[in-house]
């Protein structure tokens, strides 16, 4: 037997395949991993100690710049959170228009992982094809926010502006041209021989683990748990709409890659109906909500199912016009604390792999 | 074993009679609270640790201001929000340290998921979690002074 000798490489910070600026320091046996030792922080902006010198209303365009992928869904668990903390109703509309808006950044964040996975994988071509739908849903949200990707819409107790004249329409040939958009994902890149090959049985999670390890998300479900907040907690109007909660069954990446893109449908299904619905809801799309806002002393915390998983806020307030303390649950960060263990006896190139499947944005992890 | 979270509450109480409980949330001290995470996790099924924060309390904010503020310099909160996936239950726990002597024993060896979430609070608040593992700053430099955390932590710049 050769003697061998361990050796410790940096993987990033500056790397495309670590989605951001973060660093994984190797510990290396020949090419197989000994330990990853996952370093962040190189994003990190304290946005939680800047909240609190901030008014509730000004702290919204800072949960954008966390999961920028995802905004619409960031504005919507800190609203959430300060409309639990107040007791603010929200009109109905409002919440279609909050269900409709989250739902297509969530199908956003889902095909851009997609599209950069099969780019992390070496599929170059499964990359360009995801941004082609990217676009339409960016041109959508640009229509509706202004902006298209900090999109600071939801307003407490509502959302910042009604669906422009058309707009709904545009969203409802978008679904209908999206199931066929998935098949070619499905098509060129689950299919693809290669792609299977990079991640079928590698990275396995196993249930216990994905729970004991506060897992969320694809992640999370990609180990065959049952467990979407939309389900298993609804929260806003997500009790009205028929869709189902895909799991995987091995928790390996591919399951999870896979768990993303059938999500996609569902979510598919639930912008179909949604639109649907508010056709026959009129009314306010914001509630009574007074010009400054002072909540009662005292704390709530909230959570939605973000893209990545459970997003939660933690707001305290001390009955002034600032939040005394913000805390955000970043899915990211915490998926991502267990890929040491995950990556422990797998290749530099599964690493990647695997890395990709947990589908990380640094904004968040960093916060 | 499908039960209420009032019934879990009630039960919790008898075991632990330090607590105090309202609706959704414990209120434990640092010396029964690793005792009352292990009953949580393996007699009522709350296998899954949501979410951990802190919170920062200082003496001042309170309004307290006569006698010896060298002796009370107020408290910092740990939050722990639990949920049971298979019987979706939610409750919170909260345990309180003195910001003299902020120390807490590490719930690590009840949920895995308490790793960086444990290790983020010390590296902002300087909460110190005992019988952790690997406790040392996640976000920041090794190198950095103070915990931006807390409310009496100033910072040279920054916005007015």
């Amino acid at each position: 037997m050769l003697r061998t000798e361990t050796y410790t490489m940096n993987f990033g910070p500056q790397h495309p395949a670590t989605h951001g600026v973060f660093q994984v320091v190797l510990t290396l046996d020949g090419e197989k991993i000994v330990k990853a030792e996952p370093v962040c922080g190189y994003l990190h902006r304290g946005i939680e100690k800047l909240a609190e010198s901030r008014t509730y209303q000004q702290v919204i365009p800072y949960t954008d710049r966390m999961d920028y992928l995802a905004s619409m869904l960031q504005n919507w668990g800190y609203v959430m959170a300060v409309e639990k903390l107040m007791g603010l109703e929200v009109p109905e509309r409002a919440e279609y228009l909050r269900v409709i808006s989250g739902e297509l950044s969530r199908l956003a964040s889902h095909v851009l992982a997609t599209g950069v996975y099969a780019l992390d994988v070496g599929g170059f071509t499964g990359f360009l094809l995801c941004f082609r739908e990217r676009e339409r849903m960016m041109d959508l949200l640009e229509e509706l926010t202004g902006s298209r990707m900090t999109f600071s819409y939801a307003r407490f107790g509502g959302v910042a502006d009604d669906a422009p004249e058309g707009w709904l329409e545009k969203l409802d040939k978008l679904m209908d041209d999206m199931p066929g958009y998935i098949d070619e994902y499905d098509g060129l890149i689950t299919g693809n021989e290669i792609f299977q090959a990079r991640t079928k049985h590698v990275g396995g999670l196993s249930p216990e683990t994905a729970i004991d390890y506060s897992l969320s998300g694809p992640v999370l479900r990609g180990s065959g748990i049952n467990y979407d907040l939309r389900k298993a907690k609804p929260y806003s109007i997500y009790d009205r709409f028929d869709f189902e909660v895909p799991v995987g069954k091995n928790g390996d990446c591919f399951d999870r890659y896979f768990c993303r893109v059938r999500e996609m449908r569902q979510s598919v299904r639930i912008i179909k109906q949604a639109i649907e619905q508010i056709k026959e809801i009129d009314g306010p799309i914001k509630g009574k909500v007074p010009k400054v806002l002072k909540p009662p002393k005292g704390d709530a915390y909230a959570e939605i199912e973000s893209s990545k998983g459970i997003l939660g806020f933690y707001v305290v307030s001390d009955g002034t016009n600032k939040p005394h303390r913000v805390h955000v649950r970043r899915p990211s960060f915490i998926n991502l604390g267990y890929l040491d263990e995950m990556s422990r006896g797998w290749l530099i190139a599964d690493l990647v792999a695997i890395l990709g499947s947990i589908d990380i944005v640094l904004g968040e992890v960093d916060c | 074993m499908e039960k209420k979270l009032s019934e879990i509450i009630s039960e919790l109480k008898e075991k632990f009679p330090q607590i105090k409980t309202s609706e959704e949330t414990i209120s434990v001290s640092t010396e029964d609270l690793l005792g009352l995470m292990q009953e949580l996790k393996n007699s009522f099924g709350f296998n899954y640790l949501t979410n951990l924060t802190a919170a920062d309390y200082p003496a001042d904010a309170k309004g307290k201001g006569d006698g010896d503020e060298a002796e009370d310099d107020g408290e910092m909160e740990i939050v722990y929000n639990l949920t049971s996936v298979y019987e979706k239950l939610y409750l919170t726990v909260k345990a309180r340290v003195s910001r003299k002597n902020p120390e807490i024993p590490s719930v690590f060896p009840v949920w895995g998921g308490a790793n960086w979430q444990e290790r983020e609070v010390y590296d902002l608040f300087g909460i110190v979690f005992t019988g952790h593992p690997n406790l040392k700053r996640i976000l920041l430099t090794d190198n950095f002074e103070g915990y931006p955390l807390r409310k009496d932590y100033q910072w040279v710049g920054g916005r007015k």
